[in-house]
């Protein structure tokens, strides 16, 4: 009998998978991993299991249950334990996601394309201003989604900082700090969201207390716990995908040139970075509520599921040449922004800013390069998300 | 091929509606409306992926 598998690994690369899942995809596409704590989880790695997985009626997001699995320390602070919309099954998670559903649509992120456009333009004028090299993390990757969030929520951009900073703790920080940059994001959105129920502003926070806490749908508290949710959830993945994204780019010049010779494949560009970049590494941590059979497996109730996107998103049953990196594939299926109810509130957010992002950097910053070897590039993060410290570029100005 | 939406499973993911344009829209709340519930032949792949793609199951076809 094969022993399970330690999960998660980092990775030594900042855009492949670590050494250690090729052989944890070969067991899959169900098989059991060891948990850092000891325990054992099962883990779906198959891209059409993982489909069937997350939606399948048997598998809770119940983080209080005692069977949940526990990936890293800093998951077991009691902030994580009680995200609003992540740890909910429905009916309830169904019911906070109807509140927000308008404000994220793809219809409704189709309006403000002009608005993004011209905050990139923004970023990216300061970087050609700058001139070479560059920090990509600082200049773009870590302040656009930043202030998109900002001004969707109605949250003053002013305290981006703060917000970036406890996000990033609450996401890769220890489980001290995780708990205290909980703690203190809670303690900002208690006064922010009184300020709104008290005299509403334009933003969602301000919409949703108008519309669902002035009519007693929902509390405050529950206000805070939807922006808490939305603000790390923002902070995080699309910025991170944007630095793995454009690093990948820059390892593939002739996939960088057919690109930038074809700017019309730049939508499906952006589907294959978040295929092949798999910035949530895990895509879904679970429990099952009831029994599940699955790939000839009988997972039973209690027992932790997790769902690895890194290698669902390469799996030979359904991706042609799973490891290339192909810019104009056509099979680009991945499980990034998850499947099921729970699939990402924000990823038609996500793509419109990567896309608008890659647009202006390619066309507006020629030979564009990395401006230090690739193996230098400070890596963080490992089951989450994956990220870069920096990302150095330079370019012929 | 005849196309059916479950407004009640929609998600608002919009997977349809980037997929096939011409057969799903979104209203107000986000929600999937099937403006031509019966594509021709040129849109049927189109829908196909649609629906594979659909993370709320919430689409069906028939022949």
């Amino acid at each position: 009998m094969t022993e399970a598998p330690p999960y998660p690994q980092n990775r030594t690369c900042p855009y492949q998978p670590p050494e250690g899942y090729r052989a944890i995809g070969e067991q899959g596409p169900v098989l059991k991993v060891t948990l850092f704590d000891g325990r054992e989880a099962w883990m779906v790695t198959g891209f059409k299991e993982s489909r069937e997985i997350l939606t399948h009626p048997n598998l809770s997001s119940q983080r209080t249950h005692p069977g949940f699995p526990i990936v890293a320390p800093r998951f077991r602070s009691a902030i994580a334990r009680n995200l609003a919309l992540i740890a909910m099954d429905p009916p309830q998670h169904d019911i906070y996601r109807r509140y927000l559903n308008p404000h994220f649509s793809l219809k409704a992120v189709r309006r403000m394309r002009d608005d993004i456009e011209q905050v990139v333009r923004d970023f990216v004028d300061k970087i050609v201003e700058h001139g070479p090299p560059a920090d990509l993390i600082s200049m773009l990757a870590v302040p656009l989604p930043s202030l998109i969030i900002c001004r969707h929520l109605g949250v003053p951009y002013e305290d981006h900082d703060f917000f970036q900073d406890s996000s990033g703790k609450i996401m890769l920080g220890s489980e001290e700090d995780s708990t205290s940059a909980g703690q203190d994001l809670v303690d900002y959105l208690d006064k922010m969201t009184r300020r709104e129920i008290d005299n509403p502003t334009e933003g969602l926070i301000g919409t949703l207390a108008r519309e669902r806490v002035q009519t007693g749908e929902l509390t405050q508290d529950d206000l805070v716990a939807i922006a808490l949710v939305l603000l790390i959830a923002a902070h995080e993945t699309t910025s991170s995908t944007l630095a793995l994204g454009m690093i990948t780019l820059l390892e593939h010049p002739e996939q960088y040139a057919r690109l930038r010779a074809d700017m019309s494949l730049l939508p499906k560009a952006i589907e294959e970075i978040v295929r092949y970049v798999s910035t949530t590494d895990l895509v879904a941590v679970r429990v099952a509520k009831g029994d599940i059979e699955i790939a000839g497996h009988h997972i039973e109730a209690g027992e932790g599921v997790l769902v690895s996107g890194t290698i669902a998103n390469r799996d030979g049953a359904v991706h042609q040449r799973p490891e290339e990196f192909d810019v104009a594939r056509s099979d680009t299926h991945h499980v990034t922004f998850g499947f099921g109810i729970h699939q990402c509130l924000g990823q038609n957010l996500a793509r419109l800013q990567l896309e608008l992002a890659f647009e202006q950097l390619i066309t507006r910053l020629p030979d564009l390069r990395l401006a230090v070897d690739v193996d230098e590039l400070p890596i963080h993060g490992a089951g989450t998300v994956q990220r870069v410290l920096n990302l150095p570029v330079a370019w012929s100005s | 091929m005849r196309v059916t939406a479950d407004r009640e499973r929609c998600i608002s993911a919009g997977r349809c509606m980037a997929t096939a344009p011409d057969v799903f829209d979104q209203d107000d709340d986000g929600i999937v409306l099937v403006t031509h519930p019966e594509p021709g032949a040129a849109e049927q792949d189109l829908v196909t992926e649609a629906v594979d793609q659909c993370p709320a199951r919430a689409l069906e076809v028939s022949l």
